[in-house]
C-alpha cells in the first residue's frame, strides 16, 4: 500500500503528516517512510532512527577523449539540451543540462565519448524500532532532483517488501518532480491550509492527479485560519476531505522544535487515525 | 537596475506574502516578477490585468506515426526514461515520461517517429494595482522545464525594467535548490532569504544559502514568525552573523499575514499590527546595502 503526501504550496504540513503517520502506525505494524523532498529533506529532522546504510547516487554523463575524437561534430548535433557543444578543436560537456539520454555517446562514430558517472546526492537508510525510514537528499547545485527522485523510488521497490504500509513525503509544487514522486503511489494526501494561497495551489495540484488519473483526497491543516473556499471548492468538485488540523499554537511550537505530534496531543493522533481509516477505506474500494 | 530575488528553501515560511508587502513599498519604482511559476500565488495580492499571454514552448516529446511503424523496437531500446511501451502490439510514447532527448528519432530507421513542439504552459505581462508591471506565469500540469520558464519570465521582467527605466527587479523565487532555483538566481543583485524559527526552516535556510554563495550574491534574511521559538530565532541570528548574511529584521506571528490574503491585499494595506513597519524598515535596508553594491 503506497501512499504520497503532496501539496501544490509549500510549508503547508506534508512532512508534518508524514512524520506523524509513519511513526505512528509503526507502533502497531512495520512501516515504510520515504523522504523524495529531495532539494529539502525535512523528515529526518523529525525522525531520529539510527543510520544502516548510505548509498551514493550518480547520473551519468559523457566524457570526452581527445585521442580518439574526429571533431566530427555529431554530438552537437544530437543533443537536444545544448549539454554538448564544439568549440574550435574542443569538446565541452555541461554535465548539469545533461540529461543522461546517451544519444551522444551511443551516436559517436569514434566512440569518443563514454558515459561516466557523476555524484548527484544519496539514498541513507534508517530504522527505528518497526519504522524503516529512507531519506533522499540531493547534493547542493545539482539541478535534477526528479532523476534522485526515480532512482530513490526504485531502489524502495527493489529493496523493502512492499505489503507494509509505504509512506512517500513529495516535494511541494505540481511540476515534474512531484509527477515522478507520486506516479507510482496507489492513493495521494494532498494537504492544504485554508488560505486564498493555499486553495489556489491545491486547485493545480488536483488538475495534476486528474491528469495522472490516481485517487485522491484533501487534508486541511491549520484550520481555523483564512476563509471557507476550501471547503466550498472540495465540495463543488465532490472531492473528499479526509481529515482537519486544527491551527494550534502548540503544533507549531513542537513542530518548531523537531518533535512528534501525535505522543503529544491526543486530538491530532486521533485525527490522524481517522485520516488514516479513510484512506485505507479509499483503497479497499 | 538591480535585480532582488527572494526565496526561502521551505515552503510556507511567508515569502510571497513578504514579497508583495515589498512590491507594494517599490511600488513604481520595480518591475515585479513571480519566478515560483510551480506554484506561482503572487498575483492573488497584485490585481494583475493580464493583458499580455503568451503560450510558452520549451522542449519537445516524441510521437510515433503508428501507419509507418514497422514495430523493430529499435525506439523502445535506446530510450533510457522507460517512455516508450508496446500497448497491443504497438509501440506508444508515454509523454509525461519522456525527456524529449529525441534520441528515438533519430535511430529509427523508417523516420516515424516525430518531435513535437512542448508547449509547458504560458506568461503574462500585467499592469497591476502599484502602478507598474508584472511579468508572471502559470507552468501547464505536469510541465518538464520549469526553470526554463523561470528564466523566460525573467528575462522579459529584465527588458521590461530597461524599457521602463525601473530601480529594481523584484523576484518571488520558488522553494527548494533545485533547477527553478538555480534559474531565479542567476544574475542576481541581492537575495533576500526569507526563514522562520524551526528546525526546518533552518535547516532549509542552511541549504539555499550554500547555493546562494556558489553564485557569490550578498544576501539578507528575514525571520519571520521569530516568536515561535526564540531560542531557535537566536541559533540563526548567530548563523547570519558567522555567514556575513544581513539581518533584515525579525517578525513576530502576526494573523494579519492570512487576513490580509482573504481580501486580496498586501501586508501594507492590511491595519497596522506592527508589522507593517517591520517590513518598510527591511526595505529600507535592502535599499542601502543595493546602493552600496
Amino acid at each position: 500500500m503506497k501512499i504520497a503526501i503532496a501539496s501544490g504550496k509549500g510549508g503547508t504540513g506534508k512532512t508534518t503528516i508524514s512524520t506523524n503517520l509513519a511513526s505512528c502506525l509503526s507502533e502497531s505494524e512495520p512501516v515504510i517512510l520515504v523522504d523524495l523532498d529531495v532539494e529539502e529533506p525535512n523528515s529526518g529532522l523529525f525522525i531520529r532512527g539510527k543510520l544502516l546504510d548510505e548509498y551514493l547516487q550518480y547520473k551519468m554523463i559523457p566524457e570526452w577523449e581527445k585521442k580518439t575524437c574526429t571533431l566530427c561534430g555529431e554530438c552537437q548535433e544530437v543533443c537536444n539540451y545544448n549539454a554538448i557543444i564544439q568549440l574550435g578543436q574542443t569538446i565541452m560537456v555541461f554535465p548539469e543540462l545533461c540529461h543522461s539520454c546517451f544519444a551522444c555517446s551511443e551516436l559517436c562514430p569514434a566512440d569518443a565519448l563514454p558515459m561516466v558517472q557523476k555524484e548527484i546526492g544519496w539514498i541513507r537508510t534508517y530504522q527505528l524500532n518497526q519504522l524503516n525510514f529512507i531519506e533522499s537528499r540531493l547534493h547542493i547545485g545539482e539541478e535534477q532532483s526528479t532523476q534522485l527522485i526515480a532512482q530513490t523510488n526504485s531502489f524502495v521497490r527493489d529493496n523493502y517488501n512492499q505489503d507494509m504500509p509505504v509512506i512517500f513525503d513529495a516535494p511541494p509544487g505540481t511540476s515534474c518532480p512531484v509527477i515522478e514522486a507520486t506516479k507510482h503511489v496507489d492513493f495521494v494526501i494532498l494537504v492544504t491550509e485554508p488560505t486564498p494561497f493555499g486553495v489556489h495551489d491545491l486547485k493545480l495540484a488536483v488538475d495534476t492527479m486528474r491528469e495522472l488519473n490516481k485517487p485522491f483526497g484533501v487534508v486541511v491543516n491549520r484550520f481555523g485560519i483564512g476563509n471557507n473556499e476550501v471547503f466550498e471548492y472540495c465540495e463543488n468538485e465532490k472531492i473528499q476531505i479526509l481529515a482537519k488540523f486544527p491551527n494550534s499554537r502548540e503544533v507549531a511550537e513542537l513542530y518548531s522544535r523537531g518533535e512528534l505530534i501525535y505522543d503529544k496531543i491526543p486530538e491530532f493522533k486521533n485525527e490522524l487515525m481517522n485520516l488514516w481509516n479513510k484512506v485505507k477505506k479509499e483503497l479497499h474500494n | 537596475m538591480k535585480e532582488i530575488v527572494v526565496i526561502s528553501g521551505k515552503g510556507g515560511t511567508g515569502k510571497t506574502s513578504i514579497t508583495a508587502a515589498l512590491a507594494f513599498l517599490a511600488g513604481k519604482d520595480a518591475v515585479v516578477a513571480d519566478c515560483d511559476v510551480d506554484a506561482a500565488d503572487m498575483h492573488l495580492l497584485m490585481q494583475p490585468d493580464f493583458a499580455r499571454s503568451e503560450d510558452f514552448y520549451s522542449g519537445e516529446v516524441a510521437e510515433i506515426l503508428q501507419d509507418e511503424c514497422t514495430q523493430c523496437g529499435k525506439c523502445m531500446e535506446v530510450c533510457r526514461f522507460d517512455a516508450i511501451s508496446i500497448i497491443d502490439e504497438q509501440y506508444w510514447v508515454d509523454p509525461i515520461s519522456c525527456e524529449g532527448c529525441g534520441y528515438c528519432a533519430r535511430v529509427c530507421p523508417t523516420e516515424t517517429i516525430f518531435n513535437k513542439d512542448l508547449n509547458v504552459g504560458k506568461w503574462f505581462i500585467s499592469s497591476i494595482k502599484t502602478g507598474t508591471k508584472m511579468v508572471h506565469a502559470r507552468l501547464g500540469i505536469g510541465a518538464d522545464n520549469s526553470g526554463k520558464l523561470v528564466a523566460k519570465v525573467k528575462n522579459e521582467a529584465k527588458q521590461l525594467a530597461k524599457e521602463l527605466d525601473k530601480e529594481y527587479i523584484l523576484i518571488d523565487g520558488s522553494p527548494g535548490i533545485g533547477c527553478p532555483v538555480v534559474s531565479s538566481l542567476s544574475g542576481a543583485d541581492f537575495v533576500i532569504l526569507v526563514t522562520e524559527p524551526s528546525v526546518s526552516g533552518i535547516h532549509d535556510l542552511k541549504r539555499v544559502y550554500e547555493l546562494v554563495k556558489k553564485f557569490h550574491i550578498p544576501a539578507g534574511c528575514i525571520i519571520n514568525k521569530s516568536d515561535l521559538n526564540s531560542q531557535k530565532s537566536q541559533s540563526i541570528l548567530e548563523y547570519l552573523k558567522e555567514k556575513d548574511i544581513v539581518h533584515l529584521g525579525s517578525y513576530t506571528y502576526d494573523e494579519a499575514f492570512t487576513k490580509s490574503m482573504t481580501q486580496g491585499l498586501t501586508l501594507m494595506e492590511w491595519e497596522d499590527t506592527g508589522s507593517s513597519d517591520k517590513i518598510r524598515e527591511s526595505w529600507d535596508k535592502t535599499k542601502q546595502i543595493l546602493n552600496t553594491l
